[in-house]
C-alpha cells in the first residue's frame, strides 16, 4: 500500500467515525448521568430523515440540521418522560424508540415524497460541502505533511470538525466545570446529588437533552452530509456501534475518540477490502471487519482486556426518599 | 396488600396501553391521509376473513410465540434477552445443517431433530451472553444486542460459503422432501373443501402451543420455575436461600435461546423449507412487544403472539391494498413497546390513584 493510498483510508475512517463519535459523545452524556440509551440509533435514524426532508424542501441544509436535532430531541423526550418521570425501564424505552423511528421514518418519507421510504437526491446548498482549510491547495506539494493537509485534515464538512471538537468540550464540561460534576455524580449516587439539594430530575433531563442534540448532528451528518439524502434504515446499526464504542471506551471523551476512529477504520477496510488484501496477502472476508468492532466489545465486557464498569446508578430510576 | 386488584393489573392496564397505542397509530394513519376505520376492516378481512388469511396469522403467530416465550421467560428472572433474533438465525443454521445433512425417513423424525437441533444452537448462541453476564458482569442486553449483529454475519458467511447451493442466491438448497412439514392444507384437507390453501402455517403452530403449557408448567410448578422467580425479585434474597445466580442466569438463557432458536422450525423448515438470508425478519424483536404486552404470562404470550399475527397480516394487506408502508406495523409495535413496556407506570399510577379513592370511599361508608 503506498502513501496515497494510506492517506485515502484514513480519510475515510475520519469521515466515517465522526456520525459514530457523535452518537457515542451523546451516549457518554446520557449513560454518565445514569441513563442508559440504546436509543442512539433511533435518534440517528430520525434525525437523518428529517434533516434529509427539510432540506429537500427548502434546500437549505441548515435548516435541516435544526430540523434534524429537532427529531432527535422529541425522541429523547420521550425517552426522557418514560425513564425519568414515569421511572419506566430505560432498556425498553430505548428498544421503543429504535423501531418508532425505524418504522415512522419510512412511513412518513413515503407519504411526503412517495420515492419508496427515501427523500429526494440533495444537492447544492442543500447538502453540507466540503471545506477547504486554508493554504491546502497552496502547501500541497510539500512533502509528507502537505498531502497529509490537503487530504486528511482539510476538505472535510464542517460538521466532521464539530464531532472532532466536541471531544474536548465534552471533556472540559464533564470534567472541570460545576454542572459536570454533578452530572457525573448523578450517575454514581443520584441520592447525594440530592441531598446537597440539587435536582436529580433536572440534571438527567439535560444530560438526555444534550444527547439528543448530539445524535441530532450525528443523523443530519448521515444524511446530509456523507451521503445526499435519506433512505430507509441508512443508521446501519451506526447507534450499536457507537454504544460498543462507549464501552470500549469505559465512558471516557478521549478514549471515545480513538475508539470511534478505530471502528472508523474498520468501516472503512471493509469498503476497500481489495487494500486490505493487498497488505496482509489473503482475502479478508468483509463481513468479519464488519462484525469486528461488536467481537471486540464482547472481548472488552468480558473483561479480559480491562474491565469495563458502567457508571453505578446507570438503568436504575431515582425514586426520591420521602 | 396490593392497590389493584388482580384483574385490573392483568386486563386493564394491557387493555388501556394497547388502546392508547391503537389510538395514535389511527392518528398516524389520519396524517399521511388514509382512512383509519378502512384501514382496520382491510386489516381483519385480510387476517382473519378467510382461512388463507388466518393461515397466514397463525404462521406469524408461531413465529411470535416462540420469540415472546424466549424473552418472557427472561423477564420471569429480570434478565432482558434482546438477542432473540439472533438466537433465532442460529436456530436456523441448526435446522439446515440437520435437515440437509441428515437423511431422515419420515417428517415426525425430521420435525423431533430439526427442534433438538434448533434448540442446541439457540441455546449455545444464548449461552456465552448468558455466561459472560454470569461470572464477568457484563450486561446481557448489551452482549446479546452485539450477538445479534455477530449472528447475521455468521449465518451471511456460511450462505455464501459452506452452505450455498448452486446459483446467484445466497440460500441453502432446498431441504429433501422428507423433511417437509405438514401445512394446515395437508392437515386440514376435506375432499372438496380444502382449507388454508396456499397459507405457511403449518404443524408447529401446534409445537408452539406445547411449548407455552410446557413454560407454564415449568414457571410455576417446579422447583426450577419458582428459583428463577425469586431470583426475578430479589436477588440477594435468592442468594441468601441457597440459589445460585450463577445457575439460574445460565439455566434461564439457555431455555431463552433454545425457544427462540425453535422458531426456525416454522419458519425454516415449515416455511421456506431451506435457509435464506435474513429469515428471521424481526420476529425476535417482535417477542419484546409480545413478552411485554402478555404480561411474561406463556397464555398472555399466546394472545399478544395471535394479535401480532394479526397485525402483521393485516399490514401485509394493507401494504398490498393501499399506499400505507408495511412499516406502519413497526411503527404499531414501537408503540405497543412503549406503552406496555416503558410507560406502564404513565398507566398505571393514575389507575392506582382511582382505585385508592374507590377503596376509601368505601371504607368511609361503612364507618359511618
Amino acid at each position: 500500500m503506498d502513501f496515497a493510498t494510506l492517506l485515502q483510508m484514513l480519510d475515510a475512517t475520519l469521515r466515517l467515525a465522526t456520525p459514530l463519535l457523535l452518537a457515542c459523545l451523546a451516549g457518554l452524556f446520557s449513560e454518565r448521568a445514569g441513563i442508559f440509551d440504546i436509543g442512539l440509533e433511533g435518534k440517528m435514524l430520525a434525525a437523518a430523515f428529517l434533516s434529509a426532508a427539510i432540506a429537500a424542501v427548502t434546500g437549505n441544509v441548515w435548516l435541516g440540521l435544526l430540523a434534524g436535532i429537532g427529531a432527535s430531541m422529541i425522541l429523547s423526550a420521550i425517552h426522557g418522560l418514560a425513564s425519568i418521570t414515569f421511572r419506566g425501564n430505560q432498556l425498553i424505552s430505548g428498544v421503543a424508540i429504535n423501531f418508532l423511528a425505524a418504522g415512522l421514518t419510512v412511513v412518513i418519507a413515503q407519504s411526503w415524497f412517495a420515492q419508496g421510504g427515501r427523500t429526494p437526491q440533495l444537492t447544492g446548498g442543500a447538502r453540507f460541502n466540503p471545506i477547504e482549510l486554508p493554504f491546502a491547495e497552496a502547501l500541497q506539494n510539500v512533502p509528507i505533511l502537505g498531502p497529509i493537509y490537503y487530504e486528511l485534515i482539510s476538505g472535510h464538512t464542517i460538521l466532521v470538525y464539530v464531532a472532532l471538537l466536541t471531544v474536548p468540550l465534552t471533556w472540559w464540561i464533564l470534567f472541570r466545570t460545576r454542572f459536570g460534576l454533578r452530572l457525573r455524580a448523578v450517575g454514581e449516587n443520584p441520592a447525594a446529588v440530592d441531598t446537597a439539594g440539587v435536582s436529580v430530575i433536572w440534571l438527567r433531563f439535560a444530560a438526555v437533552g444534550i444527547c439528543g442534540i448530539l445524535c441530532g448532528i450525528a443523523g443530519a451528518y448521515l444524511a446530509t452530509a456523507l451521503q445526499a439524502g435519506f433512505v430507509k434504515d441508512m443508521s446501519a446499526g451506526r447507534g450499536y456501534i457507537a454504544l460498543a464504542a462507549l464501552i470500549f471506551a469505559k465512558w471516557r471523551p478521549w478514549y471515545a475518540l480513538y475508539a470511534c476512529l478505530l471502528f472508523g477504520f474498520l468501516q472503512a477496510m471493509s469498503l476497500r477490502s481489495d487494500v486490505v488484501e493487498g497488505v496482509v496477502g489473503f482475502q479478508v472476508n468483509g463481513q468479519f471487519l464488519d462484525v469486528l468492532p461488536y467481537i471486540l466489545t464482547v472481548v472488552i465486557l468480558a473483561g479480559f482486556v480491562g474491565k469495563a464498569i458502567p457508571p453505578r446508578a446507570g438503568g436504575a430510576p431515582y425514586v426520591k426518599e420521602r | 396488600m396490593d392497590v389493584m386488584p388482580k384483574w385490573a393489573d392483568v386486563i386493564l392496564i394491557p387493555l388501556i396501553s394497547i388502546l392508547l397505542a391503537a389510538i395514535l397509530s389511527a392518528l398516524v394513519i389520519l396524517a399521511i391521509g388514509e382512512n383509519p376505520w378502512a384501514a382496520l376492516k382491510l386489516m381483519v378481512n385480510g387476517a382473519l376473513g378467510s382461512t388463507y388469511g388466518w393461515g397466514y396469522t397463525l404462521y406469524y403467530a408461531t413465529n411470535f410465540i416462540f420469540t415472546g416465550l424466549a424473552v418472557a421467560i427472561a423477564f420471569h428472572a429480570r434478565l432482558f434477552n434482546i438477542g432473540g433474533e439472533g438466537q433465532a438465525l442460529i436456530g436456523g443454521l441448526g435446522v439446515a445443517i440437520i435437515c440437509l445433512f441428515i437423511p431422515w425417513p419420515h417428517w415426525t423424525l425430521a420435525l423431533l431433530g430439526a427442534a433438538i437441533g434448533a434448540a442446541v444452537f439457540g441455546a449455545a448462541w444464548a449461552a456465552i451472553p448468558a455466561f459472560l453476564q454470569a461470572k464477568r458482569g457484563s450486561h446481557i442486553v448489551i452482549t446479546t444486542i452485539m450477538f445479534n449483529f455477530i449472528a447475521a454475519a455468521v449465518l451471511n458467511y456460511f450462505l455464501i460459503g459452506a452452505l450455498k447451493a448452486p446459483g446467484m442466491e445466497p440460500a441453502t438448497s432446498k431441504f429433501p422432501e422428507a423433511t417437509h412439514l405438514p401445512s394446515f392444507q395437508d392437515m386440514f384437507n376435506f375432499g372438496e373443501t380444502t382449507f388454508f390453501r396456499g397459507a405457511p402455517a403449518n404443524i408447529t403452530f401446534f409445537v408452539a402451543l406445547a411449548a407455552c403449557v410446557a413454560l407454564w408448567a415449568l414457571i410455576w410448578k417446579t422447583r426450577l420455575g419458582y428459583e428463577l422467580r425469586s431470583f426475578g425479585h430479589s436477588e440477594s434474597a435468592a442468594k441468601y436461600a441457597g440459589i445460585s445466580p450463577t445457575k439460574i442466569i445460565m439455566v434461564t438463557m439457555l431455555i431463552s435461546g433454545g425457544l427462540a432458536g425453535m422458531m426456525a422450525i416454522n419458519n425454516v423448515q415449515g416455511e421456506a423449507e431451506r435457509l435464506v438470508l435474513n429469515a428471521v425478519e424481526g420476529a425476535g424483536f417482535i417477542g419484546i412487544a409480545v413478552a411485554l404486552m402478555g404480561r411474561s404470562h406463556p397464555f398472555g404470550v399466546l394472545l399478544a403472539a395471535l394479535l401480532f399475527g394479526f397485525l402483521y397480516q393485516g399490514g401485509a394487506e394493507l401494504a398490498l391494498w393501499t399506499s400505507i408502508p408495511r412499516e406502519l406495523i413497526i411503527v404499531i409495535q414501537a408503540l405497543v413497546i412503549l406503552f406496555t413496556g416503558a410507560l406502564d407506570n404513565m398507566v398505571r399510577m393514575p389507575l392506582e390513584r382511582l382505585f385508592l379513592a374507590m377503596r376509601r370511599a368505601k371504607n368511609d361508608g361503612r364507618t359511618i
